[in-house]
């Protein structure tokens, strides 16, 4: 930590003042801890009625089948999103004014509009048709799909330049050249931030809550429609996930590693403020 | 139309409490998110383990399920609040993870040679830390700082799911209401999210532009 701008390697004293401020914090994170656990035993939070559940085969066996489901709620929303995303991200590069534009369009608008409403959207129109897990997948797919449409253009502007133009130079077609030459190229450079959006997109099945989609959320307000045991059970989801993105989290920095890419640099949503040509 | 102008004054009311919402949130994850990132910036290697479990824990639950612990479990264990606080504790504390993330973003992207520099001509560690480091970290924080609100923008309509009648929630009762017209509604209250993020982002540009060394 000597390399930070904020402060120079500790000498002999503060080093102790730092070892006191640390057993001072280590003491606070603990009594808080304690505070809620104690809090939690005197509502009567702790009984087994209310986590016995979580034990119970039968109980553990619907959790885990919500989590399957949110887990292919996630898989078949991000592939979706991965042809979206492939789709307008090429067209945002397009030579075409009119392939730009409108390509650029459909991801802000979908960028800039809540995921929920989304959803909703989707669902009021289409649940008859499609189903609820389906209309949580497309409106997932829509908003990643957007996300990814950038990712797609930052990774493949990433390729360096002299590749376009060597295989411009040897006469391949431009579209020969982005899927010949830049795409396979820029995957590499996309794969940590194509895993980190499936991050975010198995947080938002959570969504599926409020659409009644089947799913981990939707599992968990079965549980606790029939043992009342609210805050036990949103416990039990955090976890779950916790563990879940955390483990996907050391697959992103691992790929980072083995590929030896930089994040790419993303324009944040909305800060573009108009289409750009390569 | 006659769906968005008989109901205008409900859309206008929803889109005051999405903006209230965001107001209320942006505010209380910046407070918390700052002090959480103080602790990551710590010198001191407890206060970073802490705060890195605190990011860990809070950024990977998603919002949803945070809310679904302080809107159910909060009255479970005897404190009584109303929905806006207890929607609003969840959403700041989400949120405040990603501007500790984006805090500390930006303090890394101030290159060591600056601080080194200015401690070499004699400054000491305040005048240091605020003639040097801080503006050109507050500077980098900008753009993450701006998509950290947009995203808030739109994580306030999970409000709908509770009982807040906000922006969202005014969509799911029109679209049932006005089955013709479901198009005509959402883009209308869709156009009303993407005047916020605009304001946001433009607001966002404003801000960098100001503060880019000449």
């Amino acid at each position: 930590m000597s390399t930070s701008v904020l402060f120079d390697a500790p000498g002999p004293r503060a080093r102790r003042r730092h070892r006191l401020l640390g057993v001072a914090t280590a003491l606070v994170a603990v009594a808080v801890l304690v505070a809620v656990v104690l809090r939690l035993q005197d509502r009567g939070q702790l009984t087994a009625a209310k986590w016995e559940v979580f034990a119970t085969p039968a109980y553990v066996q619907v959790l885990l089948e919500g989590l399957l489901d949110t887990l292919k709620a996630a898989v078949g929303a991000i592939l979706l999103a991965l042809v979206f995303g492939l789709v307008f991200g090429v067209g945002k590069l397009s030579s075409s004014r009119l392939v730009r534009w409108t390509s650029w369009t459909v991801v802000e608008f979908f960028r800039a509009v809540p995921l929920l409403m989304l959803i909703i959207f989707v669902w009021t129109i289409w649940s008859e048709t499609i189903g609820s897990l389906w209309s949580l997948v497309i409106g997932l797919a829509l908003y990643n799909g957007s996300v990814l449409a950038e990712v797609f253009r930052a990774g493949i502007q990433a390729v360096p330049k002299g590749q376009s133009e060597a295989a411009m130079a040897i006469g391949l077609r431009p579209s020969q050249t982005m899927r010949i030459v830049l795409l396979p190229q820029g995957i590499k450079i996309m794969l940590p931030s194509i895993v980190s959006q499936f991050i975010v997109a198995l947080k938002d099945t959570s969504l599926g809550y409020v659409i009644l989609a089947p799913g981990l959320t939707y599992a968990g307000k079965l549980i606790w429609g029939e043992f009342d045991n609210r805050l036990a059970t949103g416990l039990v989801l955090a976890a779950i996930y916790i563990v879940a993105n955390s483990l996907l989290s050391l697959v992103v920095t691992w790929l980072q590693r083995r590929l030896g890419a930089k994040p790419l640099e993303i324009v944040p949503a909305q800060m573009q403020s108009q289409a750009e040509a390569r | 139309m006659d769906a968005l102008t008989d109901n205008a004054s409900a859309i206008l009311d929803g889109f005051w409490l999405t903006i209230q919402l965001l107001v209320v949130n942006g505010i209380g994850a910046l407070v918390l998110g700052t002090l959480v990132a103080s602790l990551r910036l710590s010198p001191v290697p407890v206060m970073r383990a802490v705060a890195g479990l605190y990011i860990t824990v809070f950024r990977n639950t998603p919002l949803l399920v945070l809310i679904v612990i302080t809107y159910f479990g909060l009255p479970e264990v005897g404190i009584q609040l109303g929905f806006f606080t207890r929607i609003s504790i969840a959403m700041s504390v989400y949120t405040s993870t990603f501007i500790a993330e984006a805090l500390r973003s930006g303090v890394n992207a101030v290159p060591l040679g600056q601080a080194e520099a200015a401690r070499s001509i004699g400054m000491p560690f305040t005048m240091t830390l605020t003639q040097v480091v801080l503006p050109q970290a507050v500077r980098a924080t900008v753009p993450p700082m701006a998509s950290v609100l947009i995203a808030l923008t739109k994580n306030t309509s999970l409000a709908a799911g509770f009982g807040l009648a906000e922006a969202t929630f005014r969509l799911k009762g029109l679209v049932n209401d006005y089955a013709t017209e479901r198009w005509v509604i959402f883009f209308g209250i869709a156009l009303g999210y993407i005047v916020i993020v605009e304001v946001i982002s433009f607001g966002a540009a404003r801000l960098e532009r100001r503060w880019r060394v000449a």
